[in-house]
Formats: C-alpha cells, structure tokens, sequence
C-alpha cells in the first residue's frame, strides 16, 4: 500500500459536504438547545434528587396507577388509530381518484381543523356530546331515547374527539403514498380480466400498505401524548400517561417523578418508531417523499 | 438582569413570565402573584390598586393557577423573582416547613396582629374565605332541594347526576360528614372511612372536575344536578341567569393566605405591603366585587359591608357556624400528604 494523492473528486466531495455540513448547522444548533438539551435536563432529573435515585421508577414499575394509566393510554391510542384508518383510507383514496381540483378540495377541508385550535375543538365536542347537547337533544326529539346518552365525561367521548384531531395526519401520508401507485398497473390489473375490487386487493392495497403503516405510526404515537382530550372530555376518570405527569409535579412537588414518567412514556414511543422501523423506511413515516 | 437568569431554565421561564408584567419603575416595587381571572381584578380595584397608591409603591401582578410549584423553583434557584404570594394557606405552611417561606415578624404587622389567632400562622395572614359548597340544580329540584352531603350520598332520594372535584382536600370532608361525622369534629381525618364512604357515591359521579370554570359549565348547562363547587362560581352562573343555588349548610370553609417567598427581592417592601392588604377597610371592600369574604374578620365591623351583602359572603359568622373549617395544618402534616397521594389510586380503581 502506498499512499496516493487525494483523488480531486474526492476532495470535491468532501468539500460540499463540509458546505451542507455549515448549512444544516444553525438548524442543528436549534435543535440542541431546545430538544436535545431540555430532554436531557429532564433525564438527568428523573434519576437525581440530591443525590442518584431510581426512586421516581421505581414508583412508575411498581405501582399499579402507572400501569393502569399506561394500559389505558395504549389502549385508547389502538383504538382512535383502528377508527383514523378506518375513515381515513377512504377519504383518502377518493381525494387520489377524483380529478385534481377536487382532490384539492377534499384535502383542504382534511387540513382545514388546523386552523382552528385543539382547546376550541374539544370545547365543540363537549357541546355536541354533553347531556343537554345536540346530538342527546335531537335524538331525543326523533323519541330515540328517552334518557340522554352518556356520550362524553368518559372514555368514548375522549376516543371520538382525538379521533377527530388527529385524522389529518392519517389522511395525508395515505394520500402521498397513493399518488405515488402508478394508475397503470390498475389498467393492466382490468385488462387481465381481473374485477375491480379484486384489483384493489391484490394490487391497490398493498401498494398502500406502507402509506398505512406511515399514517397508523404517527396517530399512535401523537395520540400516546395527548392530553387536552383526555383532561376535558374524560371526566376525571380516563387518566393517560400525560396527565400522569402534570399530577406527579402537583403530588410529589418535584419535576424527577414527572420526568420520570415522560421518560418511561419517551423511550416506548422510540421503541415503537424502531419496531415499524424494521418493516419500513423511516423516511417515509416521517413525510419524506 | 438577564445574566441573573441562567441559574435554571424553569426559572428563565418564570422570570420571562414576569418581565412581561414589569413595566413601571418605581423607588420601591413588589411582585404580586395571585391566581388570575375576575377573582385578581376584584382585588386590584379592592385592595392592590388603594394599597399601592397608600404606601407610594409600584405593585407588579403575575398569576399562576397553581403557585406551588413555583415557589419551590424560584425559591430553589436561590434568586426568586415573586415577593408576595396569595395562595391556599396550606401551601404557605407546607413552605414554611420546608423554608421556602419567610418567617413573618408581626410587630411589623400590626393589622395582622390584631387579627384571631386562627386567622394567622407563623408564615401567613389570612386574606380572604371561600367555600366548597353543595350546589344544585333548581330545574332539578324546584323546592326539597339536597341541603347536606348525606342527601348528596344518598342518590334514591335524590336522584340526579353528580359531579364532585377531582381533588382530595375538601372532598374527604364532605365525605365524613356524609357519613355522620360532625362539622367540628373532623379533624384529624378519619381517611379510611372517608376513602370508604366515598367508594360509596363513586358509581353515581358524573363527572370529577379539575378546574373552577369546569365546575360551573357544568351547572350551567344542566350536565350534572348537583356537585361541590366553590361558592364563587356557582353565584357567578346563577348571576347569569342560570338557575341553580347552593346551601352554606356543611360547607367547607377555605381560605388563600398571603406569604412572603423566602430571599424575596423586596423584603421590606413586601411586609410593609402585607400589612397594607389586611387593612380591615381594604378587606371590607374585596367582597363588593366578588362573593369571597375578607380575610380578616374586623372588616365586617367597618360598616362597608351591608348586613344583606354580609348574610351572602361565607366567612360572615352566621354561615361560618353552619360550615367546617378547614384545617390547612392537617392536610400539611404527613398524614395530608399522604392522603393525597392515596387519591391517585382512589381515582383510578
């Protein structure tokens, strides 16, 4: 072995990378001082108290609040992302299907609650749902029932309304994924003699598949940190891990038992984005085309 | 000012919060935290604004729903920001215990001197009463309205959906009574039995609250019959054309305290203020603009309080007969703390 001279392109190379390096750098150095940072800070105070302590985790491991918080926070999650999807690929498949100005249309009434804030939405839900609101006073009015429905202050009305706040973000990487499915291999499906729906099963929806997962991954993982929903619509008895955290600052007066809890809640929400990261790019969960 | 304000990052935060509210600049100033909303204007034009303009100092207000655990940051970060703090008292003694409140020196605060002793601790004056009550629908029940928390337990006889805070203090109260226990006779809480009795109505409760506002939409809008709420708020919705009402009878009877926060910036300026506050005139004027009664009990005597605006407040004697007061050093000895800890359990079952 010798050594040669550097090779030009690659001195060329490693020039721009130094020039994308100096890019990307103020954008880094936000995000070092406020997420890496902060998250940090609130790691290192989950285990130090005047002194090192596994004392918050062990209360998050052993008592069985925790685990019943946590239970329940995965459950709802599973739920409202069984129901996004459930409503969500349908719409998105007829925002793919329909001619471009249509399309816009559909999406832009799917993004339109952004604008609006998540506090009011859930207030307009409470309206809808309590027991003298409309839906409970026009059923009441067709004689449905007779006796108000128990609608919210419960885990249903809390599902209903994170279902609602968190439906665009399976709606949009569904969408992206379907435009990307060439409108060919439909024709090519119908031209061997194959129906639509049969099209639809053999060559659509697993050409959807990753948009699906893509679209599942960020609901589940938004909804495991709601707490707005919860706080307003649960009725004091659906406690999700969030909720945990802001109780352990009031109970135990001191930010390690909540951190504690954000960390537990931080690290299974990186343990899901590694298992999905096994069956898909991450790149794609994350919106990149 | 600002190279003052590295030593934490919560406490950044605090401080960013409060250099919002300082805009004057005066020779002498104080940092005033109470918790917001039409409670904090009543006090501005009652008892801030006449103090300040008394003392010829600047008052800077900031609010915080839940002082608590600023205090213990400020305090901790060595360099607090807030003087005086208007809090529920069982937090100015729990932070006297664990010296994050200043001692108080009372010659310096002879209004507060001539106060009952109970109106005092070592740490905090009294500054005005609120009670927990039970509030009800009128729609619901037009006359034989609930009037104790046994007909609040006692769901055949009075049927109708509930709602109760999602919060032991007041809460384990009203369940011994419920369950027989004397007004009087409460403390120290039985907690088994009041956990027990409240496993009792748990079934029948609609809805626990966790917020003020959230307790009074509830009235409002007929989702629950009846419910503790802070007489404040139920008189507010009812003021608005609601019909609901709520009986003294078995009240819980709190109070908010003012404290100094230990290391305040303007110490002096800030006891002097504190005085200032429980002047019986200052008192008196508070309940004119909101239906909390002053915390020192020489305001009834000035004469600016009419006896039918007296017979409405809940610390006017009378209706503080009919009422429990709550003991803030129980709830602030281990056997409280505990209590509330044991609640999170107690909410999830």
């Amino acid at each position: 072995m010798t050594i040669s001279m550097p090779d030009p392109s690659q001195k060329h190379q490693r020039r721009e990378h130094g020039l994308m390096l100096a890019l990307v750098s103020p954008a880094l150095l936000v995000i070092l001082a406020l997420i890496v940072l902060p998250v940090g800070w609130l790691a290192w105070q989950s285990v130090y108290h005047d002194g090192f302590t596994l004392e918050n985790y062990r209360r998050v491991f052993t008592e069985d609040v925790y685990w019943r918080s946590f239970a329940l926070t995965f459950e709802i999650s599973l739920a409202v992302t069984g129901i996004a999807l459930l409503l969500g690929y349908p719409v998105a498949y007829l925002a793919n299907a329909v001619p471009k100005g249509w399309s816009i249309l559909i999406l832009s009434l799917v993004v339109l609650p952004f604008w609006t804030s998540v506090l009011v939405r859930a207030y307009a839900w409470l309206a809808l749902l309590q027991r003298t609101g409309v839906i409970n006073q026009f059923l009441r009015y067709l004689d449905v029932i007779s006796e108000p429905l128990a609608l919210v202050h419960n885990t249903f009305g809390t599902v209903v309304a994170t279902v609602h706040i968190l439906l665009p973000f399976m709606v949009l990487p569904l969408y992206a994924t379907m435009q990307k499915i060439p409108g060919d291999l439909m024709q090519a499906g119908a031209s061997l003699g194959a129906s639509p729906s049969l099209t639809f099963f053999r060559v659509f929806l697993p050409l959807s598949l990753p948009g699906v997962l893509a679209g599942c991954t960020m609901v589940f993982v938004l909804c495991l940190g709601f707490y707005i929903t919860p706080e307003l619509l649960g009725g004091g008895r659906t406690v999700m891990v969030s909720m945990l955290v802001s109780r352990n600052v009031e109970l135990y007066n001191q930010f390690g038992a909540a951190s504690a809890v954000a960390v537990v809640l931080l690290l299974s929400v990186l343990l899901i984005f590694f298992v999905v990261s096994r069956f898909i790019s991450l790149d794609r969960v994350l919106g990149r085309q | 000012m600002m190279t003052k304000r590295n030593s934490g990052f919560g406490y950044a935060l605090l401080g960013a919060v409060a250099l919002c509210g300082t805009t004057a600049q005066a020779a002498e100033q104080i940092t005033f935290v109470s918790q917001g909303g039409a409670y904090q204007q009543a006090q501005t034009v009652a008892i801030l604004d006449p103090s300040a303009k008394k003392l010829g100092i600047t008052i800077n207000q900031d609010s915080i729903p839940d002082a608590w655990p600023a205090i213990k940051t400020q305090v901790g970060s060595g360099k607090p920001i807030w003087d005086v703090v208007d809090t529920p008292t069982g937090y100015c003694l729990r932070g006297g215990e664990q010296g994050l409140i200043e001692k108080l020196d009372f010659s310096k605060i002879p209004n507060a001197a001539a106060m009952p002793e109970a109106y005092r601790s070592p740490y905090s004056v009294s500054y005005e009463f609120y009670s927990s009550v039970l509030a009800y629908s009128q729609k619901t029940f037009p006359k034989d309205a609930p009037n104790s928390w046994a007909d609040f337990w006692d769901v055949k006889k009075f049927p109708g959906r509930r709602a109760l805070r999602n919060h032991p203090i007041a809460t384990l109260e009203a369940a011994l009574m419920a369950d027989g226990v004397a007004p009087d006779k409460l403390y120290p809480l039985d907690v088994d039995r009041a956990f027990k009795k409240l496993e009792e109505i748990k079934p029948h409760i609609t809805v626990w609250w966790t917020s003020g506002a959230q307790s009074a939409q509830l009235l409002n809008d007929g989702e629950v019959d009846m419910e503790m709420a802070w007489n404040g708020r139920v008189s507010a919705v009812a003021k608005e054309g609601a019909k609901v009402s709520f009986t003294y009878n078995q009240g819980i009877l709190q109070s908010t305290s003012l404290c100094i926060l230990k290391g305040a910036p303007n110490l002096n300026t800030a006891v002097k203020f504190l005085n200032e506050a429980v002047d019986p005139v200052h008192q008196a004027n508070l309940p004119l603009h909101i239906d909390y009664g002053p915390g020192n009990p020489k305001a009834f005597d000035t004469g600016v309080i009419k006896p039918e605006r007296a017979a409405q407040l809940p610390s006017e004697p009378a209706n503080a007969a009919k009422q429990a007061l709550m003991s803030y050093a129980w709830w602030s000895s281990p056997a409280g703390e505990a209590a509330e800890k044991r609640w999170a359990s107690f909410m999830q079952k």
